[in-house]
Parts: C-alpha cells; structure tokens; sequence
C-alpha cells in the first residue's frame, strides 16, 4: 500500500504561495480562479493563464478529481524518498491540474481515469502536502 | 529490414512534410548556405573524468575541433559556450569577438546566423563537463526539479518523461517491449562503438532492457540515459573558406525549435496545448512537431530525403514520440515502427548510431545536446568509426524532449542548400 513520505525536500513557500501552503494547513486545498474569464489556475500565479487578467480570487477546491497519468518509482530523486511511491498528475473537478503523490492504494492498482480525493498529510515541520487516494476505498 | 541505401530519392519532394496548417514559407535564400561545419570533435567521454574542470574538457574540445578543422585559435572570433561563452573568450584571449547566448542545437543555428550576418568568421560552439557529479546517491543533479509544486513530490528526469510515457501507453497501445526495442537497439550500438563509455557491454535483447530494475514505469534502469562526463565542440565558418579547411564541410540545411515552457517546473502532461494549437496533435506530448516542420521546409526536405536520426535518447520511450512528432510515422504508430526494424542500423532510419545517451554518453545538461549533431556530421562525412551508414548524405539530430517540454531539430548534409 503506497503511504505519505516522511521528511521530504520542500522548497521556500513564497508571498505568492503562502495562501495554497496556509491552505493545506488549515485542511484546504486551494486554487486561484480568474473573476475576469474564471479560468481555474493553478499553481499559484500573478497573471490568469486563460486572459492574462491580475484579478484572481483563492478558492477552495472540492478536492476531487481523476488520475490522468501516474509513474510509480522505484529509484528516488534523493535517498530522504521512501520508495515505492507514485508520482500522479491529477485533474480537478474544478478544471485544474496538479502534481502529486497517490497514496491508499497499491502501486499495481492504479489505473487512468481513477477517481481520487485530497488526503491532506504533515511531512515534517509545519508543511502540510496535499496526497491523494481513492475516492472510493 | 533489406532496403536499399545509397540510392538518393529526387530532392526537395515532400512527403510528410506538408501536414496542414503549415502556412509559413520557407526563406526565398538559404539562411545557412553560406556558412558550414568545418570541424567536430569530442573529448574522451567517462563516468567521471579525474583532472578536469569544465572548463578544462571544452578547452580541449575546442583545440580538437579547430585542429579537425585545420584551423587555429588566431582564426577564431566567435564563441558559443553556454555559461563560459564569456570565460572562454577571456581566457584564451579571443576578444573582441561575438558571443552567443543560446543552448543545445540552438547554439549551432546562432552561429550559422551570426556568421550569415557578418558577426564573425570563425566561431567555435563549445560545450563540457567535468568534476560536477559527486553526489553518486542522487540521479542526474542538473534537472532536479527546482520549486515547490514539484520537489515534495519526488519528480525527476525520469518520472517527468515517464509521466508522458504513460499517456502513451494509454492513448495508443505503445508497449514496454516496443520501448526495450529502442533501448537494446541504441545500446547495442553503443556496445560496437570503440569510443562509448559502455563499449563492449552488450549485445542486448529486449529482454535483458526489461530485466533490468526497474526506476519509474515503465521505465527499466536501461531504458535510461547514463550520467556523464565529457567535452565536445564544433567549428563553424564560411563557405568561401572551405578551401583552408581538413574536413569534408557540411552544411546546416535546416533548425528550429518549439518550447511549452520551462523544464521541470510543470507537470510534463502530454494533453498541454497552446493557444495557436491547429489541432488535436499540437500538443506537449508532440512538441518538435512544429520545430520538425520548420527544419525540412528551410532545408527543403522530406523525410524519405534523411538517411540517419541522431535522435536525443534521454529514454527509450522518447526515441518513439520523438519519431511521431517529426513525422517519420503517424501519431500513435511509433511503437510498431520500432518493433518492425525501422531504427536498426540496417532499417530504413538508423537511430542514435553511437550509442547515445544510453551508451556513448551523457554529458552533463548541454555537451550531450551537443553531441547528436557531431554523430550527424561524422554520419555524412562517412567517418564513423562504428556503424557508419553507407551512402549517408542527410543526417537529423534532435536535442530536448517532452519531459523537458522542449525539443531542437537540425538537419546536416554535404550538399550545399
Ligand atoms: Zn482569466
């Protein structure tokens, strides 16, 4: 069964990026919709991807969403990544995509279209990363 | 894969070369005509190189293309070097003289450019590594991913390609077997190449790639690039100099390049398009489709016209996309391509003919950029050492790859454009 990492590399949140990192903290997963065209951007960015619009608002995702593609590795990145674990992008119900990690499931169990939901985990320190396992266990 | 080799088809007749929507004309004269590769080399290649600093090996590099050339350090006065484009021309006095700024196969286009324009005579594109990879536990440290959207998730090179990789293998069928043809064949020619850094460790079977451990499915640890260390250059000068030259010039027929944006930033999803997308295959999972495009028509080219692809093999799986993307084959057919021979080195288009990435060598992030267009020269020169293609007078080379969301494409030939 593929678990949270433990003390994984985490990179300086930024003034752009504090509102998605004080999301996950709080038990939210959050995302920048554009009140302009409402484009759903993500990750965190000054200018709308759809219109190139300033005016975005946070919101908070439903947490939802479908596997679209998924590697699971066996050699790591660094030796602080426990292995095996499986590296998914995954699209959000609300028209966004992020990087993440799957966890609740066997490595040989994952398939495309797979129907997932945040599982939000502390990883050492104050950083809460959002993971996401199977919607229907 | 008994075809005949040697016998040229009519030039300038487009097979695939006229996909729609490709309403650009190609320059009225030749950007590059005027301008040709006079000298290649490369430095050994190793693991590690003890003694050498980066800026040793591409001094090296540029001493060993000047001489292929039968040119000297007086004769130069342009650089191309990635970062020591400036330290070069410092340190070995060659100012005042033109410096470019571009990476990879764009540094070799720059040139040919700026010599076209009159920026300089002799430019030198250099590039080396050395002394860099001491961290052995941690896989290749120039693309570790760098911002915190991706780092936490434990992605590198061989997960961001891996991740396109599976779309493929989703939307078309594309195999592991198909992908271990690519590795053992690259490999295989690796193994029979004197100067490759895993000369002698073959021959492999599709079986032994996918028995090796595997690091991020589909990939097996030999569908892989090694990591590297080594130094190359190139020559580039006018034509009307060819006279003072050593080696047979070649001539750059075509260049270009398509970015998504930056590498290793983004999730490399194969589904990322552009506004400017014509249709459902302008997308991330084909960039160099429009770089490739590009490159025949200034080099007024079809496919059938190249006898070799010195195609970037960062992993197996992206010798097939790459093949797609170019047009070499159908979206989605890449894989049966290479399970019928296509690639081998008596197929229709022999591929990576050194070694590559998997067994010549990976040089750092830029010198091994560099290196499929040296293995392009060398290919129509006909001065390959090992699996030299008889008759070659075309020769592609490519440089980048989906999970880096970009991709260069150049055309070499001895004919002048
Ligand atoms: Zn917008």
């Amino acid at each position: 069964m593929l678990e949270p990492q433990t003390g994984v590399p985490l990179n300086p949140v930024t003034p752009l990026t504090a509102p998605f990192w004080d999301g996950c903290a709080e038990g939210e997963l959050r995302y920048q919709r554009c009140t302009a065209c409402g484009t759903a951007n993500f990750t965190p960015t000054d200018l709308c991807r759809g219109c190139t619009s300033r005016e975005l608002e946070w919101r908070v995702s439903a947490g939802l969403g479908t596997v679209y593609s998924w590697t699971v590795v066996h050699r790591p990145v660094t030796p602080s990544f426990t292995t095996p674990y499986a590296v998914a992008i995954v699209d959000l119900d609300e028209g966004y995509r992020m990087l993440t990690n799957l966890i609740g499931v066997e490595a040989d169990a994952v398939r495309e279209g797979m129907r997932v939901r945040v599982d939000l985990h502390g990883v050492g320190g104050e950083r809460v990363l959002p993971y996401f396992r199977p919607q229907f266990p | 894969m008994g075809h005949s080799r040697g016998v040229p088809g009519p030039r300038g007749q487009s097979d695939k070369g006229d996909r729609k929507g490709h309403d650009a004309m190609a320059p009225e004269s030749h950007p590059y005509r005027d301008v040709v590769v006079a000298g290649v080399f490369n430095t050994a290649q190793a693991r590690r190189l003890p003694g050498h600093t980066s800026a040793s090996i591409t001094v090296e590099a540029v001493h060993g293309a000047l001489a292929d050339a039968g040119l000297g350090l007086d004769d130069v006065d342009g650089v191309s070097a990635a970062d020591l484009s400036a330290r070069l021309i410092h340190d070995l006095r060659l100012g005042p003289a033109w410096r470019g700024t571009q990476y990879g196969l764009g540094m070799i286009a720059e040139a040919a450019l700026a010599i076209s324009a009159g920026m300089c005579d002799v430019a030198v594109v250099a590039s080396g590594e050395a002394g860099i990879h001491t961290d052995r536990a941690a896989t290749a440290p120039w693309t570790r991913p760098e911002n915190e959207f991706v780092i936490p998730w434990g992605l590198f090179t061989a997960a961001e390609f891996a991740l396109v990789a599976r779309r493929h293998m989703i939307e078309y069928g594309t195999t592991e077997d198909q992908m271990a043809t690519v590795a053992a064949t690259i490999r295989n020619n690796g193994h029979a190449n004197p100067e490759a850094v895993y000369h002698g460790r073959g021959p492999y079977t599709p079986a032994d790639i996918r028995a090796s451990r595997p690091i991020a499915e589909p990939f097996h640890l030999l569908d892989c690039a090694m990591t590297s260390e080594g130094g190359c250059a190139l020559v580039l000068t006018r034509a009307d100099r060819a006279r003072d030259l050593r080696a047979t010039p070649v001539y750059l027929l075509g260049m270009a390049a398509d970015s998504y944006g930056p590498a290793y930033q983004h999730p490399p999803a194969y589904d990322l398009a552009g506004r400017t997308a014509r249709d459902a295959d302008d997308r991330a999972g084909t960039v160099g489709r429009r770089a490739a495009d590009r490159a025949f028509r200034t080099a007024r080219l079809g496919r059938t016209d190249v006898d070799v692809l010195e195609l970037y093999d960062p992993f197996s799986f992206e010798v097939i996309r790459q093949l797609e993307a170019f047009g070499f084959c159908a979206p989605g057919e890449g894989g049966p391509f290479v399970a019928d021979g296509h690639i081998a080195p008596d197929g229709k288009y022999p591929a990576t003919t050194d070694g590559g990435l998997m067994s010549y060598s990976h040089a750092g992030s830029n010198p091994q950029m560099l290196q499929r267009a040296i293995r392009a020269v060398q290919q129509v020169r006909g001065t390959c050492a090992s699996t030299q293609i008889p008759g070659a007078r075309v020769a592609l080379a490519s440089a980048g790859g989906s999970g880096a969301l970009f991709n260069q494409v150049a055309l070499f030939g001895t004919e002048r454009p």
